[in-house]
């Protein structure tokens, strides 16, 4: 009896294993006739175009999984997905990753059977993460639809791997009706010095007025990336722009340091928040600092115009609004215009079935061509690189532009430069908050560390 | 013991051979699905992990053999070294924690006192909520309470590490005290009795004879503890997720970071890590067994015989 259970018990494990086996064996040769798709790739884009002009005969069974980085987007993605199965007959499955959590979702699902056949590349670093699943874009129709190639990722061999398909910016919010009570306008902030000079003065004043010159500059995790992430980038574009990097420098000098602690110190100093807590203070309560009048200057992007003049969240009146260039004591500064650039970037999966990527060519062509889909696009990504493009309403993409028409610089996303991102930014946020709470020369040592020994060590752990 | 328990439900009808026969002939038949979703969902992930863990990997299919450089790697991983003495600190200090309180809870709650359901009930309530939102609001009332002296949870290791601590001994200390209950409800009411009569004393009886029939109790609450502090993970993810990180002689070391999120963030570094973190898991899993194993053997010899 008992050897009858066990041979039983031994048969299925064997057989288990076989089964297992023989799945493996099945993706393995599907990965094999995969790879040999990515070859004929490029001589595909020439069948695209023919394609992608009858919109609708194109879906030869093919379908489209696009994995979506944007939370906040989400909605507007399924509904526009819906839109194209219904005039096409196309299939097509939108899936968010959760905040926070685009890679691992991404690594789960390139792992299965249906893989996405449109997803993210944020990067450089993703890209060098994710290279051979991308197919080549060069040539493809949604490709010739663009204005620039200034938001692409490119691998080494110059083939393009990744489309930006958006852009976004960001600096200094302010409220132009608050500074017009301290009695101060937009044209007097020219650099860090009158940018000071306002800021301290609103401070000083705040009893009276009612209102404190800059938001909380929290640190909790829903907030910190803005200072971790995109006030270091400032710091970093000036150091990278001295020295003429290109790509990811092994090790960084820290040279504008004394410039980021000027301005950090500004944002603290001239706040009504306790320094000392600063890591308690999420990203909705310094929002709605700022959303509630409570404070004058807020340092966020584009992507929070649509918060703050939303009348159900806080009503502000656009015309109230402007965004002004980060500055922070650099020679020359007064000529910066405001931080612009994209993690969002489309790859579309090469080791998706040839009809597949078919579909996914053509839906994304789609979304970039028609009225629908670019409409869609303006509402919730602003200004598109692509010839069809809507005009948004955001008025931070009009400062923009404005500043960028007056001949001033763009101030580049240097921080998608940064070495194993989330543990490099933790970093420096535990320095941050810990001379935050006692500002000494030692405690901002400890900051420098992490920024350049962090620095150093990550991109070592990165290529280790 | 299973035929024992069959002759005492219900005479000679199950155990003829007539009914017993078949069910032994086919009881692999009725354990078979359980046994293949076993498999898929157990056995198999798990010797793929091993075999993953010598491999260089980005998803899984495209896994290419590396040998145990990822096992060299991750054995000198400062953070992995740090995190492995962090949780074999948290370790002791919640098991000691959680089985003395639960203990005493459970002793106060099986003393005849008015409203002592509704106190188990009270008690065994956190036991009900989700590590990731325990995490959250523990942080917040945390801070909260070190906003008072300006200072936050992340300040230091050591915040982090106690308020790891509380925040587990509050939400585990319920469900123990549960399985110590179950274990002295069971002490025999004729032994107590007999101790009372032989002049022994509160103390006498608690640590004569009570403590040593709730061994097998014991014995599963260590268990449990044990295996739940090297465990460790949502809690320890959403109360401080490794923070404050400090860099020291070269290295990066989250302070706060107990193994498995250790396991966790080396895995999303990128795909260069993703061999070493199964690596790490492998490790883990290893040295949990030992030491439950371990740990069992030992407290069982300490169970009594009834």
């Amino acid at each position: 009896m008992k050897k009858f259970t066990a041979m039983l018990l031994t048969g299925m494990i064997a057989i288990s294993m076989l089964a297992s086996c023989s799945s493996g064996g099945n993706t393995a040769s599907s990965d094999s006739s995969s790879s040999k798709e990515s070859k004929p790739a490029s001589s595909e884009s020439s069948k695209t175009s023919e394609a992608a002009s009858d919109n609708g005969s194109t879906a030869s069974g093919g379908s489209v999984y696009y994995l979506n980085f944007k939370p906040e987007a989400d909605q507007a993605w399924q509904e526009l997905a819906a839109t194209y199965t219904e005039q096409t007959g196309v299939p097509v499955k939108v899936v968010t990753a959760a905040g926070g959590t685009y890679s691992d979702t991404l690594t789960a699902e390139m792992a299965k059977s249906e893989a996405p056949t449109l997803f993210q590349v944020g990067n450089k670093q993703g890209l060098a993460d994710w290279n051979d699943y991308c197919l080549d874009l060069s040539g493809t129709d949604v490709y010739t639809q663009m204005t620039t190639d200034d938001f692409n990722l490119k691998d080494d061999d110059g083939a393009v791997k990744a489309i930006g398909y958006c852009y976004e910016a960001y600096g200094i919010i302010t409220n132009k009706a608050l500074l017009a009570e301290a009695g101060y306008t937009v044209e007097d902030i020219t650099d860090f010095d009158s940018l000071k000079a306002v800021a301290d003065d609103i401070h000083a004043r705040s009893g009276e007025l009612g209102f404190d010159a800059f938001t909380s500059a929290g640190l909790d995790g829903s907030s910190s990336w803005r200072y971790s992430g995109h006030l270091t980038s400032v710091a970093l574009f000036y150091e990278f722009r001295d020295d003429n990097v290109t790509e990811q420098p092994a090790t960084v000098t820290g040279k504008y340091l004394d410039n980021f602690r000027n301005i950090w110190d500004l944002y603290v100093n001239d706040s009504s928040a306790d320094p000392a807590t600063l890591s308690t203070s999420t990203g909705d309560m310094c929002e709605a600092e700022f959303g509630t009048g409570k404070a004058a200057f807020f340092q966020q992007g584009t992507w929070e115009y649509a918060n703050l003049v939303d009348p159900e969240k806080y009503g502000m009146n656009p015309d109230d609004l402007v965004m002004l260039p980060i500055y922070c004591g650099v020679d020359g500064e007064e000529n910066a215009a405001l931080c612009c650039g994209t993690e969002n970037c489309w790859a579309v999966n090469a080791k998706a079935s040839e009809e597949d990527i078919q579909a996914t060519l053509d839906f994304i062509n789609w979304v970039v061509t028609s009225d629908e889909g670019t409409t869609m696009m303006a509402d919730q990504f602003g200004p598109i690189p692509f010839k069809a493009a809507k005009e948004p309403e955001n008025v931070f993409f009009a400062d923009a532009n404005r500043l960028l028409a007056e001949g001033k610089y763009t101030v580049g996303w240097a921080f998608t430069y940064t070495p194993n991102t989330d543990s490099w930014r933790a970093g420096i946020v535990t320095a941050l908050a810990a001379y935050s709470a006692d500002p000494s020369d030692a405690n901002w040592e400890n900051v420098k560390t992490a920024y350049v020994d962090g620095w150093a060590i990550e991109y070592a752990a990165q290529n280790g | 013991m299973a035929k024992s328990k069959k002759r005492k439900a219900s005479g000679n009808s199950v155990t003829s051979m007539l009914i017993r026969r078949p069910i032994q002939k086919w009881f692999p038949l009725f354990i078979l699905p359980t046994f293949i979703c076993f498999c898929i969902g157990f056995i198999w992930p798990f010797i793929q992990g091993i075999y993953l863990s010598f491999c260089n990997f980005n998803t899984p299919d495209d896994a290419t053999f590396v040998g145990i450089s990822n096992y060299v790697k991750a054995l000198s991983d400062p953070g992995f070294v740090h995190a492995f003495w962090n949780t074999a600190a948290f370790a002791v200090v919640s098991i000691i924690l959680i089985n003395v309180a639960a203990f005493a809870i459970a002793y106060a709650l099986t003393q005849k006192m008015w409203g002592a359901n509704l106190f188990r009930t009270v008690f065994f309530m956190p036991n009900l909520i989700g590590g990731v939102v325990l995490g959250y609001i523990w942080s917040m009332i945390f801070d909260g309470i070190l906003k008072q002296y300006s200072t936050y949870l992340t300040a230091n290791a050591t915040y982090g590490f106690w308020g790891l601590v509380i925040l587990v001994a509050w939400q585990q200390i319920g469900y123990i005290m549960i399985i110590y209950i179950a274990g002295l409800q069971a002490v025999p009411e004729d032994m107590l009795e007999a101790a009372k009569i032989d002049g022994a004393n509160k103390w006498q009886t608690l640590f004569r004879v009570i403590i040593p029939n709730v061994m097998p109790s014991v014995t599963i609450c260590t268990f449990l503890t044990l295996t739940n502090s090297f465990k460790m993970f949502d809690q320890n993810l959403a109360l401080t997720g490794g923070a404050p990180q400090v860099i020291a002689n070269g290295a990066k070391v989250n302070m706060t970071e107990l193994l498995a999120l250790n396991i966790y963030s080396t895995y999303n570094i990128n795909k260069n890590w993703h061999g070493v973190a199964q690596a790490k898991a492998v490790v883990f899993f290893i040295l949990v067994a030992v030491l439950a194993i371990s740990q069992l053997t030992a407290t069982r010899q300490k169970e009594v015989q009834q």
